[in-house]
């Protein structure tokens, strides 16, 4: 089902107009290049925004971004639950940002499975001047002690480290002798590049240089091995989807890094085919295993039944006739459960107006699960989005959307102020503002509290609750004060 | 508040003898002395106290657990008469961050009383000022003039127009001046003239000329100031002198006037201790040709 619409372009053009007109002139340039209007566009065969992408922030606003740090310990290693992640440095960033990642997972906390705890070498002036490597070194040796079952350590560099030099490497590679497990250093520290993307990226090559080959797993290959790469498991988004490959005949084999033991990751290379979602935090990697070891990648979508269908369709299209016949079962299969959900939801959620802003995957990702309710997208935005995510983006979202690249606070409030939406997806930084300005909210980086939203599973419970947020009976209590007089 | 000065340097350049000797001196003009030494190999009060210090401020504080459970008499060791000592210390090469451990030992000492009660504290800074812990004497409230030790040498040259741009940086924020260059002389060619020269483009004085001589070494084997070693020596009294120009230069540096590396170099030429491109291409060719007419 395609939904068919378009956003009124020249209202959004005058709304970065009137939003530049408060920079001074120097920002105002530099936050132009960052907001624009999808257009059709003959030469793109298609549409463009035409949005640069990746860059600083500009100093003097709020931006939303997060750090290398945040990119390799929050998002790619830290769900990677039989291994212990070390914050390495102070203890502020272990500490506040302990479990604010909902990276489900099964396991016994403490034994096997160490995802929501916080390890931390809790940097003091000692270390800062004589060196930490002493104390990492004595650090894993007592984590080793206190957790046997772990399967291997991960150090993640937090600023300092690199300011001092410290020689993670030599300590990591002492370390792995001494305790018999993979110890694998990330130079994640925060103050490299301009967001959390960088560190994606070199916790991406970590895993190249210190996971993949470093041991001999023994793996009976199988002609349907896929690695499920780059689903986090936010509120269990994994399992709804792994079901759905499974059911189809496929076999997972690694699921990175939502639910993932660190032998997942070893043995990624014997996989036929690799499935990625999140296509900004593990590219690298996938690239990497096409390279070396000659496995295709295919970029999937599980947000919605028109995405789910035609991504089971692309995957199969991989494989035998056996498993093309199995994907058009499953989607038959679901389909009463499709129909279901659209027959409660659609009517209470159609020609509702939705603007979001996340990471680096979802603002194109869910439009479509958007649509399938009957939903439009007016506005997207991607935190630390690259130029290839802004191509992707315009196959799925309307020509006249608002995009907005590293949003600022400001823009933010001032384009919702003037859309004044149904709804507004993103962050818990976010949340409160909205919801003050009288438009209903979801977050859609932790489903707020809720999920999974992945698979034909996720998606009941993703229309359930938009329809909750939007037609919540508290919003009718509220009088606009700018209604007031 | 004691007057705070700092002796600055290329490495090698004497700046620990230098600072050591002159203020062995100015103790003899009874002044209470504070030594602060703010280098890693921690050697700056070794002539001072007759044997190297062996609790820095840093290992005890590492021993401890950190700078907070330390006690100002574990750090401030007694030397050559009264002269108060103590050394920042700070990790083995290449590891951690020796700069750091610089502000965090200035702190300790600073909050922990170690200035009350003297005339004179002197930092004693490693080479270059490689990074803002280095930097940290120079810094705001901390030394008021900072002496550059310095020869004709042409890394000496270069590294005395750094710091001195280092002393820049922080003159218009903080109140530190370059009190002058002390030339510790090497003997190379018009080595004094060169100094004198350096120092008017800087906008300074060439402060004193302490004249190479093998004594110094003698002392130092001794693990003594020449002050200590030979007191009646001529270079013990060459120190003396220092010390009562520094005394008496008090309140009177100046802010230093940085030159560029194309000035310097053109110095260097004037003063022939670098070739210009034409003079090296002269030589080499009356060089070849006195070969060939050997040959």
């Amino acid at each position: 089902m395609s939904l068919e619409y378009t956003n009124d372009t020249g209202f959004h053009e005058d709304l970065i107009k009137e939003v530049l007109e408060q920079y001074p002139e120097k920002a105002a340039k530099k936050r132009a290049r960052h907001l624009n209007v999808i257009k059709p566009d003959e030469k793109a065969g298609g549409s463009s925004c035409g949005v640069k992408s990746n860059i600083k922030s500009v100093p003097g606003v709020m931006t939303i971004r997060g750090c290398a740090y945040a990119g390799s310990k929050g998002v790619v290693w830290g769900p990677v639950k039989d291994m212990l992640h070390i914050s390495h440095g102070p203890v502020g960033c272990g500490q506040y940002s302990w479990s604010q990642r909902r990276n489900y997972f099964n396991g016994t906390v403490g034994i096997d499975s160490f995802v929501t705890m916080q390890v931390t070498s809790d940097f003091q002036e000692r270390d800062i001047v004589f060196g930490g490597d002493k104390n990492l070194d004595k650090m894993i040796d007592e984590l080793n002690t206190l957790f046997p079952l772990s399967r291997g350590v991960s150090v993640q560099s937090e600023c300092p480290i690199g300011l001092i030099g410290d020689d993670i490497e030599a300590v990591s590679k002492k370390k792995a002798k001494d305790i018999g497990k993979p110890v694998v250093p990330v130079r994640c520290e925060g103050f490299r590049g301009v967001s959390q993307s960088l560190g994606h990226h070199i916790a991406n090559d970590a895993i190249r240089d210190w996971v993949f080959e470093k041991t001999t797993p023994e793996w009976e290959t199988g002609p349907y091995d896929v690695n499920l790469i780059a689903d986090y498991n936010i509120g269990g988004d994994a399992w709804p989807s792994r079901k759905l490959l499974e059911e189809m005949g496929l076999r997972v084999i690694g699921s990175w890094s939502g639910d993932a033991t660190l032998a997942e990751m070893e043995r990624a290379p014997k996989a036929k085919l690799n499935l990625i979602h999140c296509y900004r935090s593990m590219n690298y990697i996938c690239r990497h295993m096409e390279e070396k070891y000659s496995i295709p990648w295919v970029e999937y979508n599980f947000f919605g039944p028109t995405q789910i269908a035609a991504s089971l369709r692309k995957i199969a299209a991989q494989f035998d006739d056996t498993i093309k016949a199995n994907a058009e079962k499953v989607i038959a299969k679901y389909q009463p459960l499709v129909d279901a959900v659209l027959t409660k939801y659609q009517p209470r959620l159609k020609g509702k107006k939705v603007m979001l802003y996340v990471g680096g995957l979802r603002p194109r990702h869910v439009a479509n699960a958007y649509e399938d309710l009957g939903m439009e997208i007016v506005g997207s935005g991607y935190e630390f989005a690259h130029n290839d995510d802004y191509q992707r983006t315009t196959h799925y979202l309307k020509d006249g959307t608002l995009i907005y690249d590293d949003v600022t606070g400001y823009e933010l409030e001032k384009f919702i102020e003037k859309i004044r939406p149904d709804l507004v997806g993103s962050g818990i930084k976010e949340k409160y503002a909205t919801q003050k300005m009288g438009v209903p909210f979801r977050q859609m980086h932790s489903w707020d509290y809720s999920g999974p939203y992945h698979g034909y599973d996720g998606f009941a419970i993703f229309a359930r609750d938009m329809d909750m947020a939007i037609n919540a009976p508290v919003w009718g209590k509220i009088k606009a004060p700018w209604k007031a007089a | 508040m004691p007057r705070q000065i700092a002796f600055y340097g290329k490495g090698g350049i004497g700046k620990s003898t230098t600072s050591q000797n002159t203020l062995a001196a100015l103790v003899e003009m009874d002044q209470q002395i504070l030594i602060v030494g703010c280098d890693p190999k921690a050697d700056s009060t070794r002539l001072i106290l007759n044997t190297k210090m062996q609790d820095t401020v840093l290992h005890l504080a590492a021993k401890a657990g950190s700078v907070e459970d330390l006690e100002l008499e574990d750090v401030l060791k007694i030397g050559y008469k009264g002269i108060k000592c103590t050394e920042a210390g700070g990790p083995e090469p290449g590891v951690g961050c020796a700069g750091r451990g610089v502000i965090t030992a200035i702190n300790f000492l600073e909050e922990n009383g170690a200035y009350d009660d003297v005339d004179y504290v002197s930092y004693d800074v490693l080479g270059d000022v490689v990074c803002g812990g280095f930097a940290m004497p120079i810094r705001e409230n901390k030394a008021q003039e900072i002496y550059i030790v310095m020869s004709g040498e042409m890394m000496a040259l270069y590294a005395a127009n750094n710091i001195a741009k280092g002393i820049l940086k922080y003159a218009g924020s903080g109140g530190v001046r370059l009190g002058g260059l002390i030339c510790n002389e090497r003997q190379t060619d018009r080595e004094l003239d060169l100094a004198e020269s350096l120092a008017k483009k800087l906008n300074t004085q060439m402060i004193h000329f302490v004249p190479r001589n093998n004594i110094v070494q003698h002392a130092e084997l001794r693990r003594q100031t020449v002050i200590q070693y030979a007191p009646d020596s001529q270079q013990a009294e060459e120190y003396r002198q220092l010390a009562k120009k520094i005394h008496a230069n008090g309140g009177k540096g100046t802010i230093p006037t940085p030159i560029s590396m194309e000035e310097l170099e053109d110095m260097l030429l004037e003063f022939g201790i670098m070739k210009s491109d034409e003079q090296a291409l002269a030589e080499l060719e009356a060089k070849e040709k006195s070969l060939c007419a050997a040959g």
